[in-house]
């Protein structure tokens, strides 16, 4: 994709249009500003927006840009047609986004997130579940990581003001789910033709499905539209009914907050005392270098670019990183692995008329290892120490014909023939896995390479451990047995050896109560600095298996409150 | 089965060219025939359009020139610089029929057509816009008309998936097994 820079705008050749807010659009820093948000992804966008509805003066300082709902059609055709690498549907990549993993893993970290308005929520899949109890307490159930400073009870009622935000189409037929104390805001989507022929193996097996809260919706939900399946969920739903943060940008922006689009903060400066943090330095399109001051400051940069900026801000009085004098800022980078298995059956299944999940499993999260016993065949149980599964019954199996088409070498009744003999009967059952928190799991600074800026770019080094190795394993046993049973023929398994990250970057500012151990305390401000907070899922001690933007979401609201509570 | 203008309409929502308030531009799509040279986009690039289609598109679909005359009106009509890449790549492939054949690509009898695109590697390119020669016509002629087919109804009916992916179809055919 070509991309150039007129005299206003970034523009794209090939469909998209101007991206962000044009250069004459005002970035000099505001004044009296009571809370300077850095960062506008869904844990910045939910505490703008809940800070500036209780008339605060909000700034948000966001690194990309504001994209245009009307370019959304022309990204999902990127999205789809081969020229186009998943990191150009959102313009990621290039020197501002450079980055190493220099670990014993690499990591495609720019297919993994977005930069701008609305943050990794334009692109993401829009699963929105619940962590469990058991997540909060692995120390204390399981002997292993630590627990969280905070219980479940203690999120309930901000999961559910964050389902009420997000618009989370749901049921309560998940008998493995947390306690509710209210029906989701949307009915869910019902499920799929394909759902029905797990269901029926899965009875079997004695194991029990259920449908999947999603952020996207159902029905018509606070101004925008049921969806209308075009199928490309992930990275771009046209629509808009898939949830993404820009709605709560441009609701923040409603009440009052000023929202500053390509305006990446460099460094956070404190005072003499290194106590509270003074200043944002931020930098605007013509090159320009602006202070912003506030009397509160939240980072929401996502698990990455959150400690990058803290490292980033060391100074005579937090040499080591801002807010790191425990040392830990960056470390314990968590995210889930993917668990797969799929095939074909010797019948129609119906895939990819929609992009998104409508039956999953949890009865493997809890007790990972526990035997079940079906109807007609059983899965064995396992006495080894497994971390949570969660199974996902997938609607899009096997190739997309559209795809398939861009890329054959053949076409006409060749092509035909052969897009007839490859779509029609595959089936997949997926799944995540947790990772449990390690300090050599981390995020640092990469002093030889610089981005745009001339700042170090981040550097994740991230391995796997035989605990998560020995769970994928476990749910793939669990998937070829469900597999079996609907007669499938399996051909492919990602396991264990072949695995991948599923983009939820997890814990690199971990939450505790103790400063020598963690980053941020349980009212997600910063030990060290009385002024700075963060947001999102960096502040997570663990990860469990479940996708994690409900539960930054809840953590944002969270987050407003206690800043809130300060001013 | 036969394409119709409808079905180019329905391809033009998905890449979001009409629907919501574009119904003028649905309105003068689906109005008298327009094969005088009476739409925005040249006849040429139409033919030759068209003559490619009849190639790549599978023998089974009829009524292409409708279906592939409506598409391209709404769809390059408005795109300058898209229209730019695909009047470029129709003069590569015009050139080189003309080296090899003496004749426009779109004149050539479809035989020879699908030869020379065979034989000029496009059949093997990877489509890029800014790519070799190849490479453009990949994307800006192949890759368009396939595009606009598998992406709409028209082109899912032929695969039995009534919704494909790019499609605003809703969401009631996921939920229908086979037999509806």
């Amino acid at each position: 994709m070509t991309r150039h820079t007129t005299g206003e705008y970034a523009t794209d050749t090939t469909g998209a249009g101007p991206v962000g807010e044009p250069l004459s659009t005002p970035r000099r820093p505001s004044e009296r500003v009571d809370v300077c948000v850095i960062g506008a992804g869904p844990a910045g966008a939910l505490v703008a927006h809940e800070l500036a509805t209780q008339n605060y003066e909000v700034v948000v300082l966001e690194a990309g840009p504001r994209f245009d709902p009307a370019d959304h059609r022309q990204r999902m055709e990127q999205a789809i047609r081969p020229a186009f690498g998943r990191d150009d549907v959102w313009d990621m990549g290039g020197p501002r986004d450079a980055f190493s993993a220099s670990g014993e893993r690499t990591y495609p970290l720019n297919v993994a997130r977005v930069k701008g308005i609305g943050g990794s929520t334009l692109h993401w899949q829009g699963m929105v579940m619940r962590l469990h109890e058991a997540d909060f307490r692995r120390q204390s159930r399981d002997g292993v990581a630590a627990d969280w400073p905070i219980e479940y009870a203690d999120l309930r009622e901000y999961y559910a003001r964050a389902e009420r935000s997000l618009g989370v189409a749901g049921s309560a037929d998940n008998p493995f789910s947390p306690p509710r104390e209210a029906t989701f805001p949307l009915p869910a989507f019902p499920p799929s033709y394909s759902d029905s022929l797990f269901a029926e193996a899965c009875e079997r097996l004695g194991i029990v499905t259920h449908s999947v809260p999603n952020a996207r919706n159902s029905a018509a939900y606070d101004g925008r539209s049921a969806c209308v399946g075009y199928g490309t969920c992930q990275p771009v739903c046209p629509s808009g009914a898939k949830y993404s943060a820009d709605v709560h940008v441009t609701k923040a922006q409603r009440q009052g907050a000023r929202v500053v689009d390509r305006a990446p903060v460099q460094r956070l400066e404190t005072d003499e005392s290194g106590r509270r943090v003074e200043t944002a330095v931020y930098t605007t399109p013509d090159g320009r270098e602006y202070r912003q001051s506030a009397r509160r400051f939240v980072l929401a940069c996502g698990g990455v670019e959150t400690p990058r900026l803290l490292l980033l801000s060391r100074s005579s009085t937090h040499p080591d990183g801002l807010a790191n004098g425990s040392g830990t800022v960056g470390r314990f980078f968590m995210d889930h692995l993917f668990a797969g298995a799929g095939g074909r059956l010797d019948q129609p299944t119906r895939q990819n008329h929609v992009g998104f999940n409508t039956t999953e499993s949890h009865q493997f999260y809890d007790d990972p290892g526990r035997a079940t016993n079906g109807t007609a065949s059983d899965i064995p149980g396992s006495d080894a120490d497994l971390g949570p599964i969660k199974l996902e019954f997938f609607n899009y199996a096997g190739p997309s014909p559209v795809e398939m088409a861009l890329t054959a070498e053949e076409w006409g009744d060749s092509l035909l023939s052969e897009l007839r003999s490859a779509y029609g009967n595959h089936i997949a059952v997926g799944g995540l896995v947790g990772q449990l928190p390690s300090r050599t799991n981390r995020v640092t600074l990469d002093t030889t390479r610089t981005d745009n800026h001339g700042n170090p770019v981040p550097d994740l080094q991230w391995r796997l451990d035989d605990r998560t190795r020995r769970t994928i394993s476990r749910a793939n046993t669990i998937q070829h047995a469900i597999l079996d049973e609907l007669g499938a023929t399996v051909d492919w398994t990602v396991g264990p050896e072949n695995t991948g990250p599923a983009y939820h970057h997890m814990g690199t500012t971990r939450m505790g109560t103790n400063p020598a151990t963690s980053v941020v305390n349980p009212r997600l401000r910063t030990h060290e600095v009385s002024n700075l907070y963060i947001a999102g899922s960096s502040a997570f001690t663990t990860g469990g298996a479940m996708n994690p933007t409900l539960t930054i979401a809840a953590l944002a609201l969270k987050c407003a409150d206690s800043v809130g509570e300060t001013l | 089965m036969r394409l119709t203008r409808r079905d180019a309409l329905a391809a033009l929502a998905g890449a979001g060219i009409v629907g919501g308030g574009a119904g003028a531009t649905a309105s003068r799509l689906l109005g008298p025939d327009d094969s005088d040279g009476g739409g925005t986009v040249p006849d040429w690039i139409i033919d030759a359009l068209v003559a490619t289609a009849e190639v790549v598109y599978p023998s089974e679909v009829s009524g292409v020139r409708d279906f592939v005359e409506t598409y391209s009106e709404g769809r390059i009509a408005a795109r300058e610089d898209y229209q730019r890449g695909v009047r470029e790549a129709i003069g590569v492939l015009d050139e080189q029929a003309e080296t090899w054949y003496d004749q426009p690509f779109a004149d050539l009898r479809p035989g020879l057509r699908d030869a020379l695109l065979r034989n000029f590697g496009v059949a093997a390119a990877d489509p890029a816009p800014n790519g070799t020669s190849p490479e453009q016509v990949r994307f800006y002629v192949v890759n368009e008309l396939q595009y606009a087919l598998y992406t709409s109804p028209a082109g899912g009916r032929l695969l039995g998936i009534e919704n494909p992916q790019g499609h605003a179809g809703g969401i009631d055919s996921y939920q229908r097994g086979p037999h509806g």
